[in-house]
This record gives C-alpha cells, sequence and structure tokens, in this order.
C-alpha cells in the first residue's frame, strides 16, 4: 500500500497543482479574485448538500461509462464507442420498459438493468466481431457506431416514440423508478443522485473482483499485455478480444440506467452529452483501475458541476478547457512520472 | 444555384478536412482532432473577419488556428508520445470549450457569433471553390511526386528505416500534422465565412465524416477527396429533396458515411490498408 501510495503519488501531486494552475491562470486572467473562486467552488459544490448531490449524479454516469473504458483498455482495447453504447442500452431499456407497462419493480428493474447491458453490449458486437475476425481497428469501428447510434435513436425517437413537442419518450411505468437520494437522506432532497450510485460503485467491485480475482480476468489481462505472449500460452486471443468489446459495451450501456430509471424516467435525445467520451478521460486519469475510475469520475463531476455553480462569476466555459487541460497534464505526468500502468 | 455547385459548397470543408487527415495519417499520426481543427479554424476566421472587416484575412486567421491547433496535438502525441486517439479528442474537447469561451467573452452569446462578410466571388469563380481545386491536385502531385511526399509515407510506413536512411522521422510526423491543420483550418473558415457567422459546434461532426473518408478513400489524397466529395452530394440531395417535399429521414442521410466506413474496414469494399505505422509513436531514442 505505502509503495503504492509512493509511485502514484508523485504524479497525482504534479497534476493536481498544474492543474490548479491552469485554472487559478484562467481565473486571474479574466480579472476575478482567485481566492474568491476557491472559497465558491468549496462553499458551492462541495460543502452545498444540493452541489454535493449533482456531482454525485454525474459521477454516477462517469463511473459506468468510465469502467467501461478501463475494462477496454486494461485488455489492450480502445473503446471510443461509449456513447454510442449509452444511447443503445439507454433506448433498448426505455422501449422495453414501455412495452411492460405491468410488471412489478421487483421484476421490472432487474429486467430493465439487463436489458441496458445488452443494448450496449448488442452495440458492441459489430466493433467485436470486426476486431476478432477482420482485424478492424476498434477505434474506428467503436466512432462510426456512435454516431450511428445517435442518429439511429434520433430518428427513432422523432418518428415513433416522441411526445408532441417535445424530444423525449413517454415516461416509463412507475415501478420502473429507482429512489433517489433525497428519499432517504433529507439533504440531497432537489439533486438527482440516485440508487444508480450504489449500482455503480457495485459494478466497480465486480469488475475489480473479475479482472484480478478469476482465472478469465487475468486471461483478459494477459491479453492486454502480451496479446502474442497471451497466444502462445494458449488463450484464444480473438475470441477474448471479442468478449471484452462486449463487456465493454455492456458496461457503458448500463449507464444510462442513471438518467432514465433515477431521474427523468425517459429516453431523451442526447441525453449523454458527451459523459461517453468523458468516461475515455476517466479511465485514463484512473490509471484503468476500478477503484480509480470511482475517484476519477468524482474528479471530473466536480469540474462539470463547479463550471455549473460558478457560472455567475466565471463563464462554465473555463472549466470545460480547464478538463481537457487535465486529460493532456495528467497523461503527460503519468507518462514522465510514474510507474507503467 | 445548380446542383453540381451546391455539392461543390457543401463538401467544400468535407474534402479539405479529408486532405487534411490523409496527410496526418500518411506520416504516421491519427488525426481525431480534426473536428477541433475545423472549429478553431472557423472562429479564428470570424473573429478576424470581424476585427479587420477583411474577409481574407479571416481565411489567414482560419488557417493560422489550424496549424496552432494541430501543433498541440503534435507535440502531446511527438513531444510527450500522449496517445494519438487519447490527445485527439481532448484537443476536440478543448476546441469546443475554447470557443464557446471566446464566443462569450467577444461576442456575449454563447450560441453565435455578429455577421461578418465573406470573400468575394473572383468573376464568376468562387475562390474557395478555385482553391479547393489547386489544393486536392496540390495534394496528390505532393504526396506521389516529390520527395517530400516520399519521405512522409516513409516514416508513415516504416519510421525505423526511413531514419536509417536519414530522414528526420519526428519532424516529417510534424509536418504532416502542421500540414493537416493548415488544411482543415482552412475548411473551418470556408464554413463559417460562407455562413458569415460562427455557431456553437458548427462542425457538426465534420471532423469525423473526414476521417470516414480518409478511410474508404484508402489513404489517397483523391481517394479521400472523392470520398468526401461523395458525402457531400449526399448531404446536398438530401437537402434538395427536402425542399421538393420528399423527406428523407436526415439521420439515415447522416448515418451515410459512418456504414459505409463500416462496410470499408470490414472488407466489404476491397482490401484497404492504413500506413502500417500508423498511430505507433515514434521514439528518437530507440534502435
Amino acid at each position: 500500500m505505502r509503495a503504492l501510495i509512493k509511485s502514484e503519488g508523485r504524479w497525482i501531486t504534479a497534476a493536481a497543482a498544474l492543474s490548479l494552475a491552469v485554472l487559478l491562470l484562467g481565473v486571474v486572467g479574466l480579472g476575478r479574485n482567485p481566492a474568491l473562486v476557491l472559497r465558491l467552488m468549496v462553499s458551492r459544490v462541495l460543502l452545498s448538500p444540493y452541489g454535493l448531490g449533482q456531482t454525485l449524479y454525474k459521477t454516477t454516469t462517469l463511473i459506468f461509462t468510465g469502467l467501461a473504458c478501463a475494462l477496454a483498455f486494461r485488455c489492450g482495447l480502445f473503446n471510443i464507442g461509449a456513447e454510442g453504447q449509452v444511447y443503445a442500452g439507454g433506448f433498448l431499456m426505455t422501449a422495453v420498459g414501455l412495452a411492460l407497462p405491468g410488471l412489478p419493480a421487483v421484476l421490472l428493474i432487474p429486467l430493465l438493468l439487463v436489458v441496458s447491458a445488452l443494448g450496449g453490449g448488442l452495440w458492441a458486437l459489430l466493433p467485436g466481431y470486426l476486431k476478432a475476425k477482420r482485424g478492424a481497428h476498434e477505434v474506428i469501428t467503436t466512432m462510426m457506431m456512435n454516431f450511428i447510434a445517435l442518429a439511429l435513436t434520433n430518428y427513432l425517437v422523432m418518428a415513433r416514440f416522441h411526445v408532441p413537442e417535445t424530444i423525449h419518450t413517454q415516461e416509463l411505468p412507475a415501478a420502473a423508478s429507482l429512489p433517489l437520494a433525497g428519499a432517504f437522506a433529507r439533504t440531497f432532497q432537489g439533486s438527482a443522485v440516485n440508487a444508480s450510485l450504489l449500482v455503480a460503485l457495485a459494478l466497480a467491485a465486480a469488475v475489480w473482483y473479475f479482472l484480478w480475482r478469476t482465472p478469465l480476468g487475468f486471461e483478459l489481462r494477459a491479453v492486454g499485455a502480451n496479446p502474442e505472449a497471451a497466444r502462445s500460452s494458449g488463450v484464444p486471443v480473438e475470441s477474448r478480444l471479442f468478449l471484452i468489446l462486449v463487456a465493454s459495451g455492456a458496461l457503458a450501456g448500463l449507464a444510462g440506467v442513471n438518467f432514465i430509471l433515477g431521474y427523468k424516467h425517459y429516453f431523451e435525445q442526447g441525453f449523454a452529452a458527451e459523459e461517453g467520451f468523458l468516461g475515455i478521460a476517466v479511465a485514463l486519469v484512473a490509471k484503468n483501475h476500478p477503484v480509480g475510475v470511482v475517484f476519477a469520475a468524482l474528479l471530473f463531476a466536480l469540474l462539470s458541476q463547479a463550471g455549473l455553480a460558478l457560472n455567475t462569476v466565471i463563464p462554465r466555459e473555463l472549466f470545460e478547457i480547464l478538463q481537457s487541460a487535465v486529460i493532456f497534464i495528467v497523461v503527460i505526468c503519468q507518462n514522465r512520472l510514474g510507474e507503467k500502468a | 444555384m445548380n446542383f453540381a455547385l451546391q455539392v461543390l459548397h457543401v463538401s467544400g470543408p468535407y474534402v479539405l478536412a479529408a486532405l487534411a487527415g490523409t496527410f496526418s495519417e500518411l506520416g504516421g499520426v491519427i488525426n481525431i482532432a480534426l473536428e477541433g481543427i475545423l472549429l478553431d479554424g472557423a472562429l479564428a476566421a470570424v473573429l478576424a473577419a470581424y476585427w479587420t472587416g477583411s474577409p481574407w484575412l479571416g481565411v489567414l486567421a482560419g488557417v493560422a488556428a489550424g496549424i496552432l491547433t494541430a501543433a498541440l496535438h503534435a507535440f502531446a502525441c511527438l513531444r510527450y508520445e500522449v496517445d494519438q486517439v487519447v490527445s485527439g479528442l481532448a484537443v476536440n474537447f478543448l476546441a469546443a470549450g475554447l470557443c464557446r469561451f471566446l464566443l462569450e467573452l467577444v461576442f456575449g452569446s454563447s450560441s453565435n457569433s455578429l455577421r461578418v462578410e465573406t470573400v468575394g466571388s473572383w468573376g464568376p469563380l468562387d475562390p474557395f471553390l478555385v482553391l479547393l481545386l489547386l489544393l486536392v491536385l496540390a495534394a496528390h502531385w505532393a504526396v506521389y511526386k516529390t520527395s517530400f511526399g516520399l519521405r512522409l509515407r516513409s516514416v508513415g510506413e516504416h519510421p525505423q528505416a526511413a531514419a536509417t536512411l536519414g530522414v528526420p522521422v519526428l519532424r516529417m510526423r510534424l509536418w504532416g500534422v502542421l500540414l493537416s491543420g493548415a488544411l482543415a483550418g482552412l475548411g473551418g473558415a470556408w464554413m463559417s465565412l460562407s455562413q458569415h457567422q460562427f455557431t456553437d459546434g458548427m462542425s457538426g461532426g465534420r471532423g469525423y465524416i473526414a476521417l470516414a473518408a480518409v478511410i474508404i478513400g484508402g489513404w489517397t489524397p483523391l481517394g479521400a477527396a472523392a470520398a468526401a466529395l461523395f458525402f457531400g452530394a449526399a448531404e446536398a440531395a438530401q437537402i434538395v429533396l427536402q425542399t421538393y417535399g420528399l423527406r428523407v429521414p436526415t439521420q439515415f442521410v447522416q448515418m451515410l458515411p459512418f456504414a459505409l466506413t463500416l462496410a470499408a474496414v470490414g472488407g466489404l469494399l476491397g482490401r484497404r490498408l492504413p500506413p502500417a505505422a500508423d498511430g505507433i509513436p515514434y521514439s528518437e531514442e530507440q534502435d
């Protein structure tokens, strides 16, 4: 543990210091008081129950997409299709939920969780097949599937499913709702954080267990570390690559649960708004470790919530710029200062 | 305006971005940052045209902004060996945020700029179309008929061998990426100036479609340009059909480039191979 803290501590400290410097530079450049901005970041995001609730809500989605990307990265694959997989999973879940109005919650919610994972996995099926059988690069194929998912779900919503004058579907039956955290803890009332966070955390633990404690997980990591070595020790590399992409897609597919079952209860065009892409950033910062994913997701969620909460003082675009700066800073610090993942 | 001209107008930014992607990838650097370069080029063009009143200075500014954005990508990928896909995505994020930030700062709006003039026509000729034709031909010539092109392709194909022959690998890759930035920056300038304004997110996935065109075009300038022209034609056709009341759902036209690319990489459109060292970092120290 101490060795881990020491080896990871260096790049994390450097990256945090540089990121803070970029933020302060931007704040001073805009002629604002940096002390005020930092104080507001603490009081409006970390210490405000609403701000913290919203941050945790955003964290939830990013844990799903971050886990999806981290799992693929860990095994040597670059799934940049999380965005599309979120839409595929979310849409399929909504369609199934709307078709089954009578089911009780105990059946409906587990079913919809499975269906959303299926939808995401389905969307990674073709990239997985093309990777395994044709050697087609998954960056290209998953990216193309993103745009197809966005266009196709937009079409289906507008042509078949939308409530007139809106860009979203009908609401799912009430039995399909996951409880808001505000229902249990008064502090979170009014914010969107919901039971999906527990699903996300359980999934992070499951991914960790799978990768580090099961034989198949060991095989997959071996494929990621050195495919040729894995092949010569008898691992069927191609079929494992296929499996990884589909599993990664399934994890991403579950991300829609947070918005659809936990918050709005309908599918809306473009609801994932780049959270699939941010999943890549989350996985990178986390060095593809499931536990790291939880914290990295929290970091990006904090930055994006800070942007909203401080918009009256500084334009929230500054925080968008900061998010991308963090990606560069972290990757460079990891390359220069960290142990190899 | 007749249909052929309309196709050319719609296709212009696609074709330029596709040429841009081809140069970068021929040198061995994947350029997913095209989307961000288009966006930065588009905003810089409008800002310069707005401040100086000269659309031509706008075009220059667009090209310059494209080069600068590409330089960031090159700096991260070549100097620090950041993964090229990661760097490209981060550049796109940065560009989207930066453009909204500047839009807010300069025009006090998060959605669009004020109106600017576009470049005047040269008699019956549209300067953008003339430039486009010249650039497509020049790109083909540069890649296949000059020593620059040969060296660029050599560092994308087999950098170790090229280095043995004395080709400065990283410098050639840098040129490939910067040239890519200039072309896509011009594409961005065309996009915004021809609309007389910058609107948030106006690149609308064109950078990614251009990448698709690079693949379908088999990593050749003429092939990429032809594929980009085809995608532009599909978009123009859809606009025309709509004015005649024939409604092809927009979404299916939007899907077309991506579905075709899947078919292409799946081997349905014949075998196309990327440059052998495409996307693989090269460090000068290695033997």
